[in-house]
């Protein structure tokens, strides 16, 4: 392992397979009545949020006090960064409170990598920019793996906006690692330039791409992709790329239906698609749990020691 | 105040020379070469008073002109100013830049360009001609006083860094800049489709998640261009050209005879897109480092004569403004100091010939301006530069004079050093004092 988890697509695939072994123990320590292991006690996380989260920053914090870690949150709105503090500046500020975790989450791709140029923490990426969010990924392959018993050989179906998805670019480089077969689905203009170097089965049919699939994907269609001119209405969007029950009657009979959140029903997925049986959403914020208290405890055995 | 400059190779594309031999000096003009291989002392003046430089082994050359710097004065002192820029240039060999028009305010009036003027006659180690915007304030909708910034000491005119997206106001722009005969250079870029974007669009640009700008961004701006001086009859000189598309399409308005010219920089015939890998800031340009495909483009249109210039387009940047996040940091590579090394790469590795590539550095970007630079010629000033060309080096950053450390060329070993720059017959630079001068 190395101190900071910045991307998947750098990360060793026995890196990766440690991370979903050792989320597998910490699962069954969230089954227990008392939730709370000393771990990481005397460690100090920053949750460093540059950008709106709820769901990513609140699942590092339950991680981080599940393993008895010191949280301090730091969620900066973007206006007052503009107009103050270098981004250099501030990482240096919060290294100086003698931290060992820092979990970035931030507009601009690249971020953590800088972080970790500059910081001796271990820099977890929470998000950056269209780059990745390696995490989802992790908690995202950690589930097709417990629904599935394996992931090499499965079929699994991507479908939205690739283009702008952090989540699908990570979830494209972990799974590949892991051995799965992949396939996007999305309007031309959501299929981000050279992709088919990572992935060449590329389908704009949403009804043929499905056919056969053991797992789908869905990603979060955002609003502000319409006025881009990425698509002409979020109406029309559902009704050609949105995932209905059934659209979803093409694929495998057992086929498992993953969404990073949050949901916009009726756009990207059907609302009962989304309450469906095929539907794992909800295990895969639990596993997200899991996943982040690895990722917490084995960068901690990774850092070097002062 | 006499001078010799003895026993040199002498290549002055400007009338073919290219051989050893002596530059006399009178006065800061040029008053004769010589073949010769000793100096013989002139029956001009006493002896005595001659100064005499021995540049046996080294290279002399019309002082290098650079049509394309960012001088960041008045407005950006904290990047570069007038002197530390200037300082770089004649470090780099250069005796003539032309400063782009974005500063603070910016150079779209004579006060501004005035000032310029008067602040290089004082502080500058070489000559500086303006750029003079081609609207006011570089917004795009008003033409700026073109005429009246001509008379100041405006030599061309360009809203570079804020391509003018106006077709018809660039129509006009061609247009009414024909009266003072001064080229409209076009910073070439389609903004509306470069969209923010920040590295060269493809595969790498997806891998790093970083927003792409494409290369159609630059060629449609050219095309765009070239059909407006076809239909004005303008003089259209196309800035930092980058892709492959640019060139075909720039070789093809020179085969039909539109009156165009363009320039490359070192960047752009040397590195690739992969330096962004990593999320380099230094390798964060506008136009972007493109493909190899690019760069062998660029490199061919050098060779058939598409591409008229190399230029620096010296842009440089305070270190915060580069240590950041990659979407945050500023676009440009500080270049004065390197640019001449990295051409001469060219020569070493077979690319163009030392004429040609001194032609693209000197007499061509003179031309082009309507300067009489560039040459040494009887009765011109006497700006030279004297380069080791088989002196080996190792680029550092933190060497450069120029207030720009910003260079994605650090580390990188090159031949080819100015060791020795005079401009108006005066040393403005000189080398670890390598060179042996008498009576100095």
């Amino acid at each position: 392992m190395e101190k900071d988890l910045l991307d998947i697509k750098s990360a060793a695939t026995a890196d990766i397979e440690l991370i979903l072994n050792t989320a597998s123990s910490f699962k069954d320590v969230l089954s227990r009545d008392i939730k709370k292991v000393p771990t990481l006690r005397g460690k100090t996380a920053v949750n460093l949020f540059f950008e709106p989260s709820t769901r990513t920053k609140t699942s590092f914090e339950l991680a981080e006090k599940r393993l008895s870690t010191d949280v301090v949150n730091f969620v900066v709105p973007t206006s007052s960064v503009a107009k103050g503090e270098t981004l250099y500046d501030t990482i240096k500020t919060i290294e100086s409170y003698g931290i060992d975790f820092i979990i970035i989450r931030h507009q601009c791709s690249g971020v953590p990598h800088f972080i970790s140029r500059i910081s001796n923490a271990s820099v977890i990426n929470a998000g950056d920019g269209i780059d990745e969010h390696p995490t989802q990924a992790l908690l995202d392959a950690f589930t097709i793996k417990e629904q599935k018993g394996t992931i090499a050989g499965l079929k699994i179906a991507i479908i939205g906006d690739i283009s702008h998805s952090r989540v699908a670019k990570s979830n494209i480089y972990c799974l590949k690692k892991l051995g799965a077969v992949i396939r996007l689905i999305a309007p031309h203009t959501l299929i981000p330039p050279g992709i088919e170097n990572d992935v060449a089965d590329i389908y704009h049919d949403v009804e043929s791409g499905i056919a056969g699939m053991d797992v789908i994907m869905t990603l979060r269609i955002q609003q502000e992709r319409q006025s881009g001119g990425f698509f002409s209405s979020t109406d029309e969007y559902f009704k050609f790329w949105g995932l209905t029950l059934k659209r979803l009657q093409k694929a495998s009979p057992d086929v498992i239906v993953m969404h990073p959140g949050p949901m916009n029903r009726g756009v990207e997925i059907a609302s009962e698609v989304a309450d469906s049986r095929h539907s794992v959403i909800n295990a895969q914020v639990t596993n997200g749990l899991a996943v982040r208290m690895a990722v917490l405890y084995l960068l901690d055995s990774a850092r070097p020691r002062k | 105040m006499d001078l010799i400059i003895k026993n040199g190779h002498i290549v002055d594309p400007s009338q073919g020379i290219d051989f050893i031999g002596c530059v006399h000096i009178k006065n800061g003009l040029i008053i004769r070469i010589e073949k010769a291989v000793s100096a013989v002392m002139p029956e001009i003046t006493p002896p005595e008073i001659t100064k005499v430089i021995d540049a046996s082994g080294l290279y002399i050359f019309p002082g290098l002109f650079d049509m394309h710097t960012h001088l960041r004065e008045p407005g950006f002192e904290y990047k570069e100013t007038i002197k530390s820029g200037t300082r770089a240039a004649v470090r780099g060999g250069f005796t003539s830049v032309c400063c782009m028009p974005n500063t603070k305010p910016v150079n779209d009036n004579e006060t501004v360009t005035e000032f310029i003027v008067k602040k290089s006659l004082s502080e500058g180690f070489c000559n500086v001609f303006p750029i003079g915007a081609i609207t006011k304030r570089q917004e795009g909708s008003e033409l700026a006083e073109m005429g009246m910034m001509k008379d100041a000491g405006c030599v061309a005119f360009s809203d570079d860094g804020r391509p003018v997206g106006d077709s018809l106001l660039m129509r006009r722009a061609l247009e009414y800049s024909k009266v003072f005969s001064s080229p409209i250079i076009s910073h070439a870029e389609d903004l509306s489709l470069s969209n923010d974007g920040v590295m060269n669009e493809g595969y790498l640009s997806t891998t790093l998640g970083l927003r792409g700008i494409p290369a159609a961004s630059e060629v449609i701006a050219i095309k765009r261009d070239i059909e407006l001086a076809a239909l004005t009859g303008g003089r259209l000189h196309i800035a930092h050209v980058s892709t492959a598309g640019g060139v075909r399409a720039i070789r093809e308005a020179k085969r039909d005879g539109i009156a165009v010219t363009a320039e490359t920089c070192p960047h752009y015939f040397h590195l690739t897109e992969a330096e962004a890998v990593g999320y380099n800031t230094a390798a964060k340009v506008n136009p972007p480092l493109r493909t190899i495909k690019d760069v062998e483009a660029v490199r061919q249109g050098l060779i058939d004569g598409t591409i008229d210039v190399i230029a620096t387009d010296h842009a440089p940047h305070h270190r915060d403004d580069k240590i950041c996040e990659f979407d945050g940091a500023a676009f440009g590579i500080s270049g004065l100091e390197t640019a001449f090394s990295l051409s001469f790469a060219l020569v070493k590795e077979g690319v163009l010939p030392l004429n040609e590539l001194i032609e693209k550095m000197t007499i061509r970007p003179s031309q082009i301006l309507k300067l009489n630079k560039g040459t040494l010629k009887d009765g011109a000033d006497a700006d030279i530069v004297i380069v080791d060309l088989n002196k080996d080096f190792i680029i550092d950053p933190e060497q450069f004079v120029s207030k720009g450390k910003n260079t994605p060329f650090g580390g990188r070993r090159l031949s080819g050093l100015p060791v020795m720059t005079l401009c108006k017959g005066m040393v403005k630079y000189h080398f670890n004092n390598s060179i042996i001068m008498d009576g100095i």
